[in-house]
């Protein structure tokens, strides 16, 4: 692998000016209005989706941050959303902790394992890295799986959860509240994300990932930084695997299979590497598109949904947010 | 002892698959520097062609001449309409675009040829005269073709000037094409020869683990680590990785960890050793001018 030169992503165009930033809070607040607005349009199995396209939005986000904005790339992310997922499960099953309580928890248990893989594989890169991580994507079903663990895990067939009602006599369905509550969920997930990326973590973050040795010699604490962002990564995507596990009422090793991390790093291709709202386009993408193409074509639907894919790496290589900044710098 | 030598062997015989896997990944990371995840895929596509053939009722080794020549032109052709365009996208791009191929090729091989398991003829007859209790005809061949193989390419490279040209115009594609070789058209090569090489990988395992459109995933995962492990720009240590990965496993397999962990911690392994030895075993430490 070579060192130096970073390979990997080629990331937004350079940080908006601050006018334009200023511009794109009335967007903000009209996508959150239109999230909000969907609440009395669905129904049902839709508000189900709509709450995990949060999730996984989340996850994304996670995901984008280490290799996005950090240049590290993981194929194996669906590990901490299952972390996660398990840890809520786990925390409502045999703690009988609040399902709130189980979203930060998640989060906490996800930040201190993803730290803990984090730090022996910053001496791998790229296609290491890469391999490192396959091997944690690959590994977590297994484990999940391992006798001595059913007592907690509930082995091959997982782990029932109850779906909560809504608080405080707010005359909302189960559905309608767990999506209101994905919903606040995303909104801070989103503007804790924000601002840790326009901050000056953030910019060592991008530093590291466009120049390693550069952000070192000004001073950067690449080891710190890597791990950290490792760790940061994890909880964000741990949290969407919570927020998951509560949607879906149900955890079990069969469900985070390899196929969960390849989706998450295909939806973070398809939404925009090193984009903030990619990773909204990035969760309608893999939440969606698969039963798409299972309509198209009963046969064959795995061939549809990769044309499709190569499709849209064809007309479009830096994703959604790439065709669009595109377009607002044309206009 | 004697079962010891035995799983030790059998270790080596699926070694010998995973290396030639493997040696079809370096091939493709060599003239692109991409890893290509759809590689396993097109070599379980190339088998269920092979078993076509055979159905047909060409003779075996027909059949496995025919199934590498349409390898090669399938690959190839990938290179040629899918990956080509390409070249300017960012990586991940590329990483997602094989994803794509990967899950067409699964996809196709299931609608056209079915999911049942089907049995796949060993060419070597289980009587051979280098059969022993030990190992069976068919690992004795599977291994010796994989060297072949090895020895092949490293001759192609190392003597011919094909070969030279290849590698040029994958470590320098600029300078490459200003003394006058066809950069395109020797990556459309490579991507041919792996083509060829996974599918003969793929008519090596499918007697082993039988023919179905799930046959090379799990061997696709250990290729990549074993060539990793033994350095992912060099073929002869992608060969060593294979083997050593396979050995790893199987021992592992029997004597630590029993068969459900398996995976698990054969890959902990190969990441541990590519802790202590970032580059491989054999890789090339690549030191560059800032």
């Amino acid at each position: 692998m070579n060192t130096t030169t970073s390979s990997l992503p080629m990331g937004a165009p350079a940080p908006a000016v601050s006018a334009r930033r200023a511009m794109r809070w009335p967007w903000v607040l009209l996508a959150i209005a239109l999230a909000c607005g969907l609440l009395f349009v669905l129904k049902g199995y839709q508000l189900f989706q709509a709450t995990m396209v949060l999730a996984y939005a989340i996850a994304l986000l996670g995901l984008n941050m280490l290799t996005g904005y950090n240049g590290q790339i993981s194929l194996g992310h669906g590990a901490f959303f299952a972390l996660g997922a398990y840890a809520a499960g786990i925390l409502m099953e045999h703690a009988g902790a609040p399902y709130w309580a189980t979203v930060p928890a998640a989060a906490v248990v996800c930040l201190a394992v993803g730290y803990l893989f984090g730090r022996p594989a910053l001496k791998l890169e790229g296609l290491y890295l890469a391999l490192a991580t396959f091997a944690l994507g690959v590994a977590m079903p297994q484990l999940l799986k391992y006798k001595h663990l059913e007592a907690w895990t509930g082995g091959v067939q997982g782990i029932v959860l109850i779906k909560p009602d809504a608080p405080f006599g707010l005359p909302l369905t189960q559905d309608q509240w767990l999506y209101v509550f994905a919903l606040g969920v995303t909104v801070v997930m989103f503007l804790i994300a924000h601002n840790l990326l326009s901050s000056g973590t953030g910019r060592a973050m991008r530093a590291i990932r466009d120049h390693a040795m550069a952000a070192e010699a000004m001073g950067v604490d690449n080891r710190h930084y890597k791990s950290m962002t490792f760790g940061v990564s994890a909880a964000f995507t741990g949290v969407g695997g919570a927020l998951s596990a509560i949607a879906v009422q149900f955890v079990s090793p069969d469900s985070f299979t390899l196929f969960l991390s390849i989706s998450l790093l295909v939806g973070i291709v398809v939404g925009g590497v090193g984009t903030l709202w990619g990773a909204f386009f990035g969760a309608i993408f893999i939440m969606f598109v698969p039963n798409l193409a299972e309509q198209v074509s009963k046969a064959a639907p795995w061939a549809v949904y990769g044309v499709v894919l190569i499709a849209i790496m064809f007309a479009m290589p830096g994703g959604v947010m790439g065709l669009l900044n595109k377009l607002r710098a044309r206009a | 002892m004697n079962e010891f030598l035995h799983q030790l062997l059998a270790g080596l015989a699926t070694g010998g698959i995973y290396a030639s896997v493997a040696l079809a990944l370096v091939m493709i990371y060599q003239a692109t520097h991409h890893i290509n995840f759809a590689q396993g895929e097109m070599a379980m596509f190339s088998t269920f062609i092979a078993w076509m053939f055979i159905q047909a009722g060409l003779p075996y080794w027909l059949a496995f001449a025919a199934t590498v020549v349409v390898s090669f032109v399938l690959a190839a052709g990938i290179e040629f309409v899918v990956i080509r365009p390409m070249h300017r996208a960012p990586e991940l791009s590329v990483v997602v675009v094989f994803i794509g191929l990967l899950v067409i090729f699964h996809s196709l091989a299931g609608w056209i040829f079915g999911y049942t398991i089907k049995p796949f003829p060993s060419p070597f007859p289980a009587d051979a005269w280098f059969a022993s209790p030990l190992m069976s005809a068919h690992e004795v061949g599977a291994i010796v073709v994989a060297l072949l193989m090895v020895a092949m390419l490293f001759a192609f490279f190392r003597f011919t000037p094909l070969g030279l040209a290849m590698r040029a115009a994958a470590q320098n594609p600029a300078s490459s094409r200003l003394v006058g070789i066809r950069v395109g058209r020797m990556l459309m090569l490579g991507w041919g020869l792996a083509g060829a090489i996974g599918a003969v990988a793929g008519m090596m395992v499918a007697p082993v683990v039988f023919l179905d459109p799930h046959m090379m995933t799990g061997v696709l995962l250990y290729a990549f680590a074993g060539a990793l492990i033994g350095g992912i720009d060099n073929p002869v240590g992608a060969v060593l990785g294979g083997f050593l990965v396979g050995v790893l496993e199987n021992l592992m397999g029997t004597y630590v960890v029993g068969t459900e962990l398996k995976l698990s911690v054969a890959l902990a392994l190969i990441v541990g050793v590519l802790i202590v030895k970032p580059s491989g075993l054999l890789g090339k430490k690549i030191v560059t001018r800032v």
